[in-house]
């Protein structure tokens, strides 16, 4: 073994600092010059921000597990203090039933049977913030109005859930992204309310609460089919709650921030709607709604000219991948003219979000349904950013847009 | 960089061997060594063989190694002439077309399972009974043959001792399924793979079990498709008016980028869903792992990132 398969090079910046998470370019530019394997001191873990390395370790599943979480936490030596998700922390062979389940229902056929309904809610919604006459302005915080509010009302409703309660949907998931980081500030602010929270999400998986055509009522009779055990429905439901609002909120308030701040790009969409799917996905790739993802090494793992040690952690960056100067031209730039397939904000392989098709459905839905209306759009104020160890998130995007006449 | 979607479609014939009297084993790879796509126990792959026949055969090696594939291919004297060429012609060394593997017969999670395999039939349940030891399930095999020389990996069960139950008929007769199958319970899962007759067979022993009980796979499997074409084709982009010629060795989605169209795609192996497309006119050689039976037949849709065409054109609302 040569000198560097022993010793990536070392970066001790801590990637959940306030400073990071306020700002992650800065660090992203270090690890991608580094090389494909890096180590930071800070946590004692491995990190890979590279397109190649990043595709490559999403990919091996066989040699980077997630079943042993996939946050800083190592389940493999330490007793789990949360619980793991049965689909998101699983590997296989566990992880195929509840992801087999998850597949078929929210597949092809689901996304054919909720266009109509979610365009007319997307209408619906965009209408009543956009209350002006034409050619009026208007003025409306594009996360607390939009991005927060749609995925609540179109997947709460697909999923066959109450709408009592709703509030609760993300910060819940605000507090399971929070736990993948470090036990810091984040977390310790998050914690006073977890317990309710989790409660509250737990007996909304049972089935007693779900209609039964919806979403979770259906995780219910795949269990009645055999497909999944009845034991395993709730986790299942569950990882709707966790997996089917946030990370879509603040990916949708990612497109809408980059529409805001690129004025030609959204004539672009004005004179061609159908551009709406590449806005979200170029948004995806640019913004990196879900910013990182840990994986543990199962055996000695190869990475570039060095190894990743059995047992230890892995960091993958998918936001430093989605600007990786050697996969994407003038990466930090968000340009509808740009193909962002491929981009790894959705992850890759055998984890990959199983809900990217409904989230790129909403995101359609609103982006189809504000294209209609609005002729500019611009901010009204800087925004501003809601921290957490994973999502970059938005506290609120003041946004002025002059209604079309 | 990304896997191009077709350097998966042709892969390598790296090892061929007789494992059974009239059972061959062919261990399929990548010719750059590329990864290939993931597949759960139960999955087959459709083999292209000359002529654009496709048949299908179950994965039946280890899905912890994602750099090979492993089917096991019975001769088959009233066949199609798809297993005489597997047989006969193919070769070490041969490349080999091949579909994303899919799975119609998946492996449900389980406390208790009884696996019954009658003869080419044991392929699909070679890779669940590994699945089963890993959960920890109860598990028993029963496998029946006509004799013991025609049974392929013997070997390779004799490692799960006492769980597997080998019956060749002409030692033994045919297996006794009142017996496997034991009193009625709750919670158990009855894998079957083998001839008509066995599978019907099993079929009646299971009729007092509760429902989700029995779960079979007959492997002259009625999804038939056209052949698949070795000529190029032509893809119409019905709103842009233009069209553009898709040869063998590319995708769909590769034909329109080099014509400056993109189409959002995501990860070019038929099932993530991303590149879902409405087609107007034309019959599609569906590849992908998403669509039912049901929506292959209707033929309005396609995911272009590994589907293509048996017609000469297909118009797509593109």
């Amino acid at each position: 073994m040569t000198a560097s398969r022993l010793s990536p090079p070392v970066i001790d910046i801590d990637p959940f600092g306030t400073e990071v998470l306020t700002n992650p370019y800065p660090l992203e530019h270090a690890l991608l010059a580094a090389g494909p394997l890096s180590y930071l001191s800070a946590h004692d873990v491995y990190a890979v921000a590279r397109y190649d390395a990043v595709y490559a370790a999403l990919r091996n599943w066989q040699g980077f597990q997630s079943g042993a979480g996939v946050g800083l936490s190592n389940f493999r030596t330490e007793k789990p203090w949360r619980r793991l998700s049965i689909v998101v922390e699983a590997d296989p062979p566990h992880h195929d039933a509840p992801r087999r389940v998850l597949a078929n229902l929210l597949g092809p056929r689901a996304q054919r049977g909720l266009r109509a309904e979610w365009m007319a809610k997307a209408h619906k919604m965009v209408g009543k913030v956009l209350d002006g006459a034409p050619g009026s302005t208007v003025e409306f915080d594009a996360v607390t109005a939009i991005a927060e509010k749609f995925p609540p009302r179109a997947v709460g409703d697909a999923l066959g859930m109450p709408e009592e309660g709703r509030e609760n949907l993300l910060p819940f998931s605000d507090f399971l992204l929070n736990a993948f980081g470090p036990r810091n500030e984040l977390v310790a602010a998050g914690a006073p309310h977890a317990k309710f929270l989790t409660t509250w999400v737990m007996e909304h998986c049972r089935r007693d609460k779900l209609t039964e055509d919806g979403l979770g009522g259906q995780i219910w009779a795949a269990a009645d089919r055999g497909e999944i055990t009845h034991e395993q429905a709730p986790g299942v439901v569950r990882s709707l709650f966790a997996a089917g609002f946030n990370t879509t909120a603040h990916a949708l308030a990612a497109v809408m921030h980059a529409l805001v701040t690129h004025p030609e790009q959204w004539r672009r969409l004005r004179a061609e709607p159908s551009l709406a799917r590449i806005a979200f996905d170029e948004a995806v790739r640019w913004a990196s709604p879900v910013q990182t993802f840990f994986r543990t090494a199962v055996g000695d793992v190869p990475v570039g000219d060095h190894i990743v040690p059995d047992g230890a952690k892995v960091l993958m960056f998918l936001g430093a991948a989605n600007r990786d100067p050697r996969r994407w031209a003038d990466p930090d730039k968000f340009d509808l003219s740009r193909d962002p397939s491929g981009h790894v904000g959705f992850g890759f392989g055998l984890h990959q979000c199983v809900g990217q098709n409904l989230a790129r459905l909403e995101a359609e839905c609103l982006i189809t349904a504000l294209a209609e209306r609005v002729e500019t759009l611009e901010p009204a104020a800087p925004g501003k950013r809601r921290l957490n160890n994973t999502l970059r998130a938005w506290h609120s995007i003041p946004v002025r847009a002059r209604l079309a006449r | 960089m990304q896997d191009a979607g077709t350097a998966q479609t042709t892969l390598r014939v790296v090892a061929k061997d007789v494992v059974a009297e009239g059972v061959v084993t062919l261990v399929l790879k990548a010719a750059d060594g590329a990864r290939l796509p993931d597949w759960t126990p139960g999955s087959h792959i459709d083999l292209v063989l000359p002529g654009g026949l496709t048949r299908q055969y179950s994965l039946c090696g280890d899905r912890w190694n994602a750099y090979e594939y492993r089917v096991g291919v019975l001769r088959e004297t009233d066949g199609r002439g798809g297993s005489a060429y597997v047989h006969d012609e193919l070769r070490q060394g041969d490349t080999v077309g091949v579909s994303r593997p899919r799975n119609n017969f998946p492996l449900v999670p389980a406390k208790n399972y009884l696996f019954i395999a009658g003869g080419i039939g044991i392929t699909p349940l070679l890779p669940m009974v590994h699945q089963a030891e890993l959960l920890g399930a109860d598990w028993k095999l029963v496998y029946g043959g006509r004799t013991k020389d025609s049974m392929a990996f013997l070997d390779e069960l004799a490692g799960y001792g006492e769980r597997v139950h080998i019956v060749p008929e002409d030692e033994q007769g045919r297996p006794d399924l009142q017996a496997a199958l034991g009193e009625v319970h709750v919670g158990l899962r009855v894998y079957c793979c083998g001839p008509p007759g066995l599978l019907d067979a099993v079929e009646n022993a299971c009729a007092p079990w509760p429902a989700p009980t029995l779960w079979t796979e007959r492997f002259s499997a009625p999804e038939q498709g056209a052949p698949v074409r070795g000529e190029p084709f032509d893809i119409v982009l019905a709103r842009r008016g233009a069209t553009v010629t898709v040869t063998k060795d590319m995708t769909v989605i590769d034909a329109m980028r080099a014509v400056g169209v993109d189409l959002l795609s995501s990860c070019m192996e038929g099932v993530c869903g991303t590149c879902e497309t409405t087609v107007l006119d034309g019959v599609v050689d569906h590849r992908d792992a998403l669509l039912t039976a049901e929506d292959r037949a209707a033929g309005d849709r396609m995911f272009p990132c590994v589907s293509r065409s048996c017609t000469d054109r297909l118009v797509l609302d593109l």
